[in-house]
């Protein structure tokens, strides 16, 4: 046996907490995957549809709203595909933020057991959601085609949109994760506060109406404004967003991100201690 | 009442018996510490702590499981820890396990762990007893390659071939315990964690189980025991420590820290 396959746990090697987590969530990337598919397979297993369940469920409620909505703000005939883009980002950060918080809480009884880097199971829950946007894009071009909003090429631009609605996501899951971890009433507050959020975001209803509005710095405050926007505006204009327009996003996510995992992994000895 | 202390136990076993009859060292702790932190009055809401914190009323109590232990195990030992309920063992156990980190000191292990404490960690009742052997080995820190190589051998152990693809939910608690089993040990693991948990599943179950125990002795994979039962401890274990209140209160051969103990445990009573 040469030494090299033999591992050495030093407990007195100094790594910093945030770079050790990134290292040994990679070294879990296997459980990262099964937890996914965990995810996915459970969700559904016992429905008759099954995993079409993940492309009906956002169908329907495009469908709904999009009807109910366009009556209301739809002068516009690309409204329906506004609606839709800026749907599909807010849920998937919405959703992402939750069930990292409900992930970790159903890890942490584990986390008594045994050892899982932590923020295997934040990733994971991304995962499930990256899984889900992808499923549920099958139903917004299905959406775009009936209501008649040409489909340009400009929409593989998404996928860098989707990348830094991950990170932003991500970040605010783990931050959101340290104050859940102590008070479980945290994600019955961040339920509502998602609400919101979500009204005073314009994901149903354009950006004239804030800013004829007289409450313009309510855009320039939202982050989540500029994330909607660049996945938005390849789907619904059909053209790649300009730098004004990429970079605060792209900051946004990044800092985010950055800001969750260190406040994440820093906190994260302590919840074992705090029993 | 005064008992041995660490210093005098030490001496009763010289360096070099240990050389010669064990490996190298593969577990080490110097001068190990873990603190807990237990809040002093249960605050189970995010509004009850903000209202306290307000009013600079939250305190923690400290507690310290473990407090400057060292102890060295070298390769191929079967090390028993003893003590009473919160004594601090099975903490020790997690830092060997890598579920607490050392509040001070070190911890130093060599080789691939196996914590028998994570037996079914993670078990799902909806998916299959196949995808739950997945999901479990891959928690335990195994790659899906080497969880396909296993596989069957992990299913024959624990003797579910004709369950193996229906749901956990169907599955009575001994074979779900079986089944942890068999994918916690199927590896070949330097160190192995034990924490009581032996007395899982049927007769036939406990008989293979305590084989498979055997057979790791033999084939020179060090065990941490903790147990209640010194008949256990007597059995199987080469040397004991002797845990108390988070102290290494004595360690050293099996007979002598058993006898100590359970002249102390009389006198308790």
């Amino acid at each position: 046996m040469s030494s090299t396959n033999i591992p050495i746990y030093d407990s007195a090697q100094r790594v910093h907490p945030a770079l050790e987590e990134l290292r040994e969530s990679i070294r879990y990337r296997y459980l990262i995957r099964q937890i996914v598919r965990r995810d996915i397979l459970t969700r559904y297993k016992r429905s008759v549809l099954g995993v079409a369940w993940s492309m009906l469920n956002p169908l329907g409620m495009m469908v709904v709203m999009t009807v109910v909505f366009s009556t209301v703000f739809g002068r516009d005939e690309s409204y329906p595909a506004y609606l839709l883009s800026g749907l599909l980002a807010w849920n998937f950060m919405a959703e992402a933020t939750t069930s990292i918080m409900r992930n970790l809480v159903w890890g942490s009884s584990l986390l008594q057991r045994i050892y899982v880097p932590r923020t295997a199971f934040a990733i994971s829950s991304i995962g499930t959601g990256l899984v889900n946007l992808a499923l549920s894009v099958i139903p917004l071009v299905l959406v775009m085609l009936v209501v008649g909003v040409p489909i340009r090429l400009s929409i593989l631009f998404t996928p860098i949109a989707a990348l830094l609605l991950t990170a932003f996501s991500l970040g605010l899951g783990l931050l959101l994760s340290v104050f859940a971890m102590y008070f479980p009433d945290v994600s019955e507050m961040y339920k509502v506060a998602l609400r919101a959020w979500m009204y005073l975001t314009p994901i149903i209803y354009g950006e004239e109406l804030l800013a004829n509005g007289g409450a313009k710095w309510l855009l320039v405050v939202n982050p989540m404004r500029y994330l909607v926007n660049i996945f938005r505006i390849p789907i619904r204009e059909g053209r790649i967003p300009v730098w004004e327009e990429f970079w605060p996003a792209a900051l946004i996510a990044g800092v985010m991100l950055a800001v969750g995992w260190l406040v994440f992994t820093r906190q994260a000895d302590e919840f074992a201690y705090r029993v | 009442m005064s008992l041995p202390t660490v210093s005098d136990s030490l001496s009763l076993i010289s360096p070099k018996r240990l050389d010669e009859a064990w490996g190298e060292e593969v577990i080490r702790f110097e001068n190990l510490s873990v603190r807990f932190r237990v809040p002093a009055e249960r605050m189970r809401t995010f509004k009850e702590f903000a209202i306290r914190r307000v009013q600079g009323k939250v305190s923690f109590r400290e507690h310290w499981a473990l407090r400057d232990v060292n102890l060295s195990i070298r390769a191929g030992e079967v090390f028993g820890l003893v003590g009473h309920n919160g004594a601090g063992k099975s903490t020790l156990l997690k830092v060997v396990a890598r579920i607490l980190k050392p509040t001070t000191g070190r911890v130093w292990v060599k080789g691939r762990v196996a914590p028998l404490l994570g037996v079914g960690a993670g078990f799902h009742p909806e998916l299959t007893g196949r995808e739950n052997v997945f999901l479990n080995g891959t928690l335990l820190g195994f790659s899906q390659q080497e969880m396909e190589e296993k596989f069957e051998q992990i299913v024959a152990f624990a003797g579910l071939e004709k369950f193996i693809d229906a749901p956990l939910r169907t599955y009575s608690s001994g074979m779900r315990a079986r089944l942890g089993f068999a994918v916690a040990t199927d590896t070949q693991p330097d160190i192995l964690l034990v924490d009581e948990v032996l007395a899982v599943g049927d007769v036939a179950f406990r008989e293979k189980s305590t084989a498979r125990m055997n057979e790791f002795i033999e084939r020179g994979t060090t065990i941490l025991l903790v147990s209640h039962s010194m008949n256990t401890i007597l059995s199987i274990c080469h040397r004991v420590a002797w845990i108390h209140q988070g102290r290494v209160h004595m360690v050293g051969e099996t007979e002598q820290v058993v006898a100590a103990y359970q002249a102390n445990r009389d006198n308790a009573r």
